[in-house]
């Protein structure tokens, strides 16, 4: 007799997904900068996409798309009015693109049929295509593929977070990184696991740990296919709610929120008491198929 | 003379004993077997195409805070069982083995307060992703399987096969009074009850079958059941006239008999398959258990009593070989409601249900000659009449019982 649970059972295999949500939480990709002649930054990355196998629950495999080797893909982190520039390769056997939230020149906009003057548009396998702009406006956004059929392209796993921090920052904080997604592993138009950062009860079996009193900042995606809403909601404490995170001033001062596809906003608190308080959608079913976890409050 | 012709025309068939001829073939196909597992299989490569994974619940049991899934394999490929979540929440559980291998069979244990009227919808997700759902339509305890158990199934048995064929067996005296003409429209009306009996098994078997697991045959189980079942009483009646035949024993009275243990028999394979349906939806809390089903049952199964005595009018049987007929076709309904309730396996019960529809084609056939006026047509008006009487009887007193 066997005894198994996706909450209390073997982690997956971290090493074989080549990414381990404890450290992706905190994991943000500056990429490499050099000033141009203008005296402006040039803030460069390189995303490469490929098919890849994920342990998406223990002992179940799903035929992912990937960005850089990850679901999500990494967490691009850039200032206000830089120029960027992302050189993409499509190492997969389905063209793709890389569409970006922000605002941008329509050659850039990482469509199928825009762009092709220029060597954009939908991306081959084996081809390569540079997307270049301004970082703007100020906030947090997502990038994603969106070749056909969308939906698939999307919800396979080739997507990521895009965040443009303000001219003049932001408050120090320990800043986290929360993608809401999920998986169809049977290709049902309708998911089976659900998870921040794709392993669903990771952090209910690997805490985030938190100091008391220190200000926590969660960066927070819905970018979950096929279910219309997603939520968040953390216990035993409220947080100030910057929707797109594109305004200083928070909109709100609640325990919990909700997001459409592609909605993301930032999320401001303290902990005043040590302990573990858990988060989760607030959509039940969500939690109960993979999406909660805790914070370890020391 | 031609065979040992044609035999002395092969110098390898002639030196060689006969066994040694039949038996060669099968050396031939043994070897041709090891060769081409050796060779790993020559020419057919790796399968292409993922695994296909079909998973079927034979049997679900449902205890206080616990519910308890045997699922077998129905498909060409082992399957792997990862995670189990039931109303789309993932769970803890325990497997007897979570690899099932073809035709395998394992039992999935997950500890879960349901709560007894309410439904529930189970996910198996296997290791490639695919999803296998199981639906509990109604949560109600799986009854234990104890002395009182049984003797509940076994009165259900008795309630719905016994007594109601005894009753109807009790129209003997009526039909041994009454004009020959008449006898002939009650036989009509006999086979046109078990035609009746027929269809009705066939289609509940073909709904059980496809119910359950498909990789022992599904409803085409029913069809071979139904000729195995149809065949065997051939060959059976066969060889009983025939060795009556060298007795001398005979005469219209002895072929009635011989034609009520027939029916008696046929009925008595629908009556298991009955029993096996009343069981099973008792075990799952499908059937209430009241007094409407009880009468319906008995009206339903009272003409089965008429249908043993029909062709008993003109020399009737001793009371201890009447008390025989009729618990060899009432009987069957006890051990069918206890093996439905205990270990419902719904492959037997397609099975069963199909040989009781042979059995009573069977049976049918042999009724047809005492059909037969003057002119020797089975079909006049007369029988027409009863055989669409008995028809309407059972379709009308079938609307009672619908398990």
């Amino acid at each position: 007799m066997s005894h198994s649970g996706f909450a209390s059972g073997p982690d997956v295999d971290h090493r074989a997904n080549g990414f381990d949500p404890s450290a992706m939480v905190r994991d943000f990709d500056w990429g490499k900068t050099r000033r141009l002649a203008s005296g402006r930054l040039l803030r460069e990355w390189e995303i490469v996409a490929t098919d890849k196998e994920i342990e998406v629950a223990p002992g179940v495999k799903y035929a992912a798309w990937v960005f850089n080797g990850r679901a999500p893909g990494p967490t691009l982190r850039c200032r206000e009015g830089e120029r960027l520039r992302i050189r993409f390769v499509n190492g997969s056997s389905h063209p793709h693109t890389i569409h970006f939230h922000g605002i941008h020149p329509a050659v850039m906009d990482g469509m199928p049929g825009i762009g092709e003057e220029i060597g954009g548009g939908l991306i081959e396998t084996g081809k390569a295509f540079t997307y270049e702009f301004d970082a703007e406006p100020f906030g947090m956004h997502h990038y994603h593929c969106h070749a056909n059929p969308l939906a698939e392209h999307i919800a396979k796993g080739l997507y990521g977070t895009f965040i443009v921090d303000p001219k003049q920052g932001r408050e120090d904080a320990d800043e986290l990184i929360m993608v809401m997604n999920a998986f169809d592993t049977n290709y049902d138009f309708g998911n089976e696991v659900y998870a921040v950062n794709s392993i669903g009860f990771h952090y209910a079996k690997h805490p985030i740990r938190v100091k008391r009193g220190e200000l926590v900042r969660i960066y927070l995606l819905n970018i979950v296919e096929y279910d219309p809403i997603n939520s968040f909601h953390v216990h035993g404490n409220f947080f100030h709610y910057y929707p797109t995170g594109t305004s200083l001033q928070p909109l709100e001062y609640t325990d919990t929120i909700m997001q459409a596809q592609g909605q993301r906003g930032i999320l401001e608190l303290r902990f005043p008491h040590e302990g573990r308080f858990m988060f989760h959608a607030h959509k039940t079913e969500f939690a109960e198929l993979g999406w909660l976890g805790f914070f370890e409050v020391v | 003379m031609e065979a040992r012709g044609a035999a002395e025309c092969l110098p390898i068939g002639s030196r060689l004993p006969p066994w040694a001829l039949g038996v060669l073939p099968l050396v031939l196909i043994a070897a041709a077997v090891a060769a081409f597992a050796l060779l790993g299989a020559p020419g057919l490569g790796e399968r292409s195409g993922v695994p296909v994974e079909e998973l079927a619940v034979e049997r679900t049991v449902l205890r206080p805070g616990e519910i308890e899934l045997i699922v077998r394999n129905d498909g060409p490929d082992p399957v792997q069982i990862a995670q189990v979540s039931v109303n789309d929440a993932y769970l803890d559980f325990a497997a007897t083995s979570e690899e099932v291998g073809r035709l395998a069979s394992t039992t999935i244990t997950i500890p879960y307060g349901w709560i007894e009227g309410e439904a529930y919808e189970i996910f198996l997700l296997t290791s490639t992703g695919g999803t296998v759902e199981h639906a509990i339509d109604v949560a109600v305890e799986t009854p234990e399987t104890d002395a009182g158990f049984f003797g509940l199934m076994a009165l259900l048995g008795i309630y719905v096969g016994v007594i109601p064929v005894a009753l109807g067996m009790l129209w003997l005296p009526f039909v041994r009074r009454i004009d020959p003409r008449w006898v002939q429209l009650l036989l009509a009306l006999t086979v046109g009850l078990l035609a009746f009996l027929a269809i009705d098994a066939v289609q509940e078997g073909v709904d059980v079958a496809q119910s359950g697991p498909q990789a022992f045959g599904g409803a085409g189980l029913v069809f071979i059941g139904a000729l195995s079942a149809y065949l065997l009483l051939v060959g059976v009646d066969r060889y009983m006239s025939s060795r009556r035949d060298r007795l001398g024993a005979g005469g219209k009275g002895a072929l009635g008999a011989h034609l009520a243990l027939l029916i008696a028999v046929g009925i008595g394979l629908h009556n298991l398959g009955e029993g096996l349906a009343i069981g099973s939806a008792y075990a799952v809390g499908a059937l209430a258990l009241g007094t409407f089903l009880i009468v319906g049952f008995a009206i339903h199964n009272t003409t089965e009593g008429l249908a043993i005595v029909a062709p008993l009018a003109e020399r009737p049987p001793s009371v201890p070989r009447l008390a025989l007929l009729g618990l060899v076709a009432g009987a069957p309904a006890i051990l069918g409601a206890v093996i439905g309730a205990a270990a419902f396996n719904s492959s037997l019960a397609a099975f069963l249900l199909g040989a009781g529809a042979g059995a009573i084609a069977q049976v049918i056939q042999q009724l047809v000659p005492s059909l037969r006026d003057s002119a020797g047509r089975a079909l006049h008006p007369l029988s027409v009449a009863g055989l669409l009487a008995g028809l309407a009887l059972m379709y009308v007193t079938g609307l009672l019982v619908s398990v």
